[in-house]
C-alpha cells in the first residue's frame, strides 16, 4: 500500500478532484497548505513598500491506494494538476505499514 | 450683526454635520484596523473608540471652554472656567441663528478624531491605558489651546463692540483654515510622529512582513471617512447656505482627484494601481482639502487634490529613508497633506470664493502677492512645532513613569490578547468556538471529559 501526496495549485483541486473521481478512488484527504519551491513565492506592494510572500498558498492531497495503482494515480494527478507555469507543484509516494479502518476495524487492503 | 432668530435649516445641518464627523471615527477604526496585522486588529480599532469616550468627556467639562471661551491673553488660550460643564449654554438665545449647544457638539466630534488620527502611528505596541493618559493630558494642553488659536473668531456687536475675543491664528495673523488643516491634520499628523519616535519600532520593522490583513476594512473605512468628511467640512460653514455647497463640491472633487494622483503615482513606480493606495489617496485628498475647501475654487480643488495624491504617494515613502516606524503613515497623509492643503491657500486662494470674498483677498496666482501665503506658513509652523514639542514631552514622560511601549513579548504574541484579553478573529477549525456546533464534534465539558451522545447502535 501507498500513500500518495500532492501539492497542487488551489484553483487546480476541482479539476484533480474529477479526475481523481473518474479514475476510480475510494477517497480522499485535503488540507490547506503554504509552502514554496524553486520559484520562491511572489512580492505584494503596499504603500509602495514591497513584501515578499514567500509562503504561497497551496493545496495538499493525500490518497491512500494499492502498490499496483499508485504510478496510474501519480500519472493522473501530474496530468491533471498541470499549468505549466512555475509552482505547479509536487506528487510523491510513500509505502503504508498497515490501515485500519476506525468503523470496522479492518486493516490492511480490506480498510483502503 | 442684526438679530436673528433661529435658523431651523442651519441648526439640522450643523446637528447632521457633527453626526456624521461622529461616524469618522469609527470609519477611522476601520481605515486603522484593517491596515495593521490579524493580531492587533482590536486595540487598534479601541484606541479609537477610547478617544471617543475619553475627548467627549473632557470636552463637556472643560475642553470646550479652553477652546472657545472668552482669551485670557494673547489668543492663546480660552477661559476653562467661563464654560466649566458648559454651564450657562442650556438655556436658549432667542437671537442666535443655531444653538451653541449644536457648536459645542460639532466642535466636540473635530477634538476626538484629531486625537483618534495620532493613533495611526504607533500601532501594535502601545499600552492602552497609557494610551487613553496620552489623549487626556494630550487634548487638553494641545488640542483645545490650538483649536482656541484656530477655531475661535473674536465677535463684535452691532457698535463694534468686542463680545467675544477669540485666537491667535484666526483673529490676529488671519490664517486661513476653514476647517482644521492646521489644528487637525498638522497637530496630529506631528504628534504622530513625535510619538513613533518615543515609542520606537516595532519588532521586526523593515524584517517581518507588516501587511494589512484585511484591505476591505480599510476600503469600507475610507468610504465612511469620505462620507462623514463632508460634515467636517461642509458642516464648518455653520449654516445652510452657499459657503457649505461650495465646500461640499471642493470636498468631493479634491478627494477625487487625489485618488487619481495616489493611483498614477503608484501605476508609473510599482507597476500596479492598488486598492490601498486609492483608500489613501481619498484621506490625502480629503486632508489637503480641509484648510482650503472654502478659498478655492473647484479647479483650484482638484489641483489641491491632484497634487496631494502624488505628494503622500511619495512621502509614505520617507519613514523608511528617516528610519521611523509611523505604522499607519500619519506623517506622510495628514501632516504632509495638511501642510500642502494649508500652504496651498496662499497661492490658490480665489478672490471669488467665499473666503476670498470675505477676507477681501487673493493668492500669489491670483495676484495677491504673497501676503496670504507667509500667513499659511506661520500658522502652520506655529502648529508644527507647539504640537511636535509638547507631544515629545508628554510621550516621554509617560515612557518614563507608567510605561508607554508594551513588553516585546506581548507585542510579538500580539497586543489584542496582552491588553485586551480578546481575538478578532475567530475562523480556524481547531480553536474554533464553531468546533462544538460542526456536525460531528462534540462539546467539552467543564471537567475536560468529551461528552458522547448516546450510543445508537444497541
Amino acid at each position: 500500500m501507498k500513500l500518495v501526496t500532492a501539492i497542487i495549485k488551489p484553483h487546480m483541486l476541482d479539476e484533480v478532484k474529477t479526475a481523481l473521481e473518474s479514475f476510480g478512488i475510494e477517497g480522499m484527504t485535503v488540507s490547506e497548505a503554504s509552502g514554496f519551491g524553486r520559484q520562491r513565492g511572489h512580492t505584494e506592494v503596499y504603500r509602495g513598500a514591497e513584501y515578499t510572500v514567500d509562503l504561497v498558498p497551496k493545496v495538499r492531497l493525500e490518497v491512500l491506494v494499492d502498490d499496483e495503482d499508485a504510478k496510474d494515480i501519480i500519472d493522473v494527478l501530474v496530468k491533471s494538476a498541470r499549468t505549466g507555469r512555475i509552482g505547479d507543484g509536487k506528487v510523491w509516494s510513500v509505502p503504508v505499514d498497515d490501515i485500519v479502518r476506525v468503523r470496522t476495524g479492518e486493516r490492511g487492503l480490506d480498510a483502503l | 450683526m442684526t438679530p436673528l432668530e433661529l435658523d431651523t435649516g442651519s441648526t439640522a445641518w450643523i446637528l447632521t454635520s457633527a453626526s456624521l464627523v461622529l461616524l469618522m471615527t469609527p470609519g477611522l477604526a476601520l481605515f486603522y484596523g484593517g491596515m495593521v496585522r490579524a493580531k492587533s486588529v482590536l486595540n487598534m480599532m479601541m484606541m479609537s473608540f477610547g478617544a471617543l469616550a475619553l475627548i467627549s468627556v473632557l470636552w463637556v467639562l472643560y475642553g470646550y471652554s479652553m477652546a472657545f471661551g472668552n482669551d485670557i491673553g494673547g489668543g492663546l488660550l480660552g477661559d476653562p472656567a467661563e464654560f466649566f460643564g458648559l454651564r450657562g449654554l442650556m438655556t436658549e438665545d432667542p437671537e442666535a441663528a443655531y444653538p451653541t449647544m449644536a457648536f459645542v457638539g460639532f466642535q466636540a466630534v473635530f477634538a476626538i478624531i484629531t486625537v483618534a488620527l495620532i493613533s495611526g502611528a504607533i500601532a501594535d505596541r502601545a499600552k492602552f491605558s497609557t494610551w487613553m493618559i496620552f489623549s487626556g493630558i494630550w487634548a487638553s494642553i494641545v488640542y483645545f489651546p490650538v483649536a482656541h488659536w484656530v477655531f475661535d473668531f473674536t465677535l463684535t456687536d452691532d457698535a463694534d463692540v468686542v463680545t467675544h475675543t477669540g485666537g491667535w491664528i484666526a483673529n490676529q495673523l488671519s490664517a486661513i483654515d476653514f476647517a482644521g488643516g492646521t489644528a487637525v491634520h498638522i497637530n496630529a499628523g506631528v504628534a504622530g510622529l513625535a510619538l513613533a519616535i518615543v515609542l520606537g519600532k516595532r519588532v521586526g520593522w523593515r524584517r517581518d512582513p507588516m501587511r494589512p490583513h484585511n484591505l476591505t476594512l480599510v476600503m469600507t473605512g475610507a468610504g465612511l471617512l469620505w462620507f462623514g468628511w463632508f460634515g467636517f467640512n461642509a458642516g464648518s460653514a455653520l449654516g445652510a447656505n452657499n459657503t457649505a455647497a461650495v465646500v461640499w463640491v471642493n470636498t468631493l472633487v479634491a478627494t477625487a482627484a487625489a485618488v487619481i494622483g495616489w493611483l498614477l503615482t503608484e501605476k508609473f513606480r510599482d507597476g500596479h494601481p492598488t486598492s490601498l493606495g486609492a483608500a489613501s489617496g481619498v484621506v490625502a485628498g480629503l486632508v489637503a482639502i480641509t484648510p482650503a475647501c472654502s478659498a478655492v475654487s473647484p479647479i483650484g480643488a482638484i489641483i489641491i487634490g491632484l497634487v496631494a495624491g502624488v505628494l503622500c504617494a511619495l512621502a509614505v515613502g520617507l519613514k523608511y529613508k528617516l528610519g521611523y516606524d509611523d505604522s499607519l503613515d500619519v506623517v506622510g497623509v495628514h501632516l504632509v497633506g495638511g501642510l500642502w492643503g494649508t500652504i496651498a491657500i496662499g497661492f490658490l486662494l480665489s478672490p471669488d470664493s467665499p473666503a476670498g470674498l470675505s477676507y477681501e483677498k487673493s493668492g500669489l496666482f491670483y495676484g495677491g502677492g504673497a501676503d496670504q501665503l507667509w500667513r499659511q506658513v506661520v500658522g502652520a509652523l506655529a502648529v508644527l512645532v507647539y504640537s511636535f514639542v509638547l507631544t515629545l514631552l508628554i510621550g516621554f514622560v509617560l515612557q518614563k513613569t507608567v510605561g508607554f511601549r508594551l513588553t516585546e513579548e506581548d507585542e510579538m504574541a500580539g497586543i489584542d490578547n496582552a491588553e485586551h484579553a480578546e481575538t478578532g478573529y475567530d475562523l480556524g477549525n481547531l480553536t474554533s468556538s464553531l468546533r462544538g456546533a460542526l456536525p460531528g464534534s462534540a462539546p467539552r465539558r467543564a471537567d475536560g471529559d468529551i461528552h458522547h451522545d448516546e450510543e445508537a447502535t444497541a
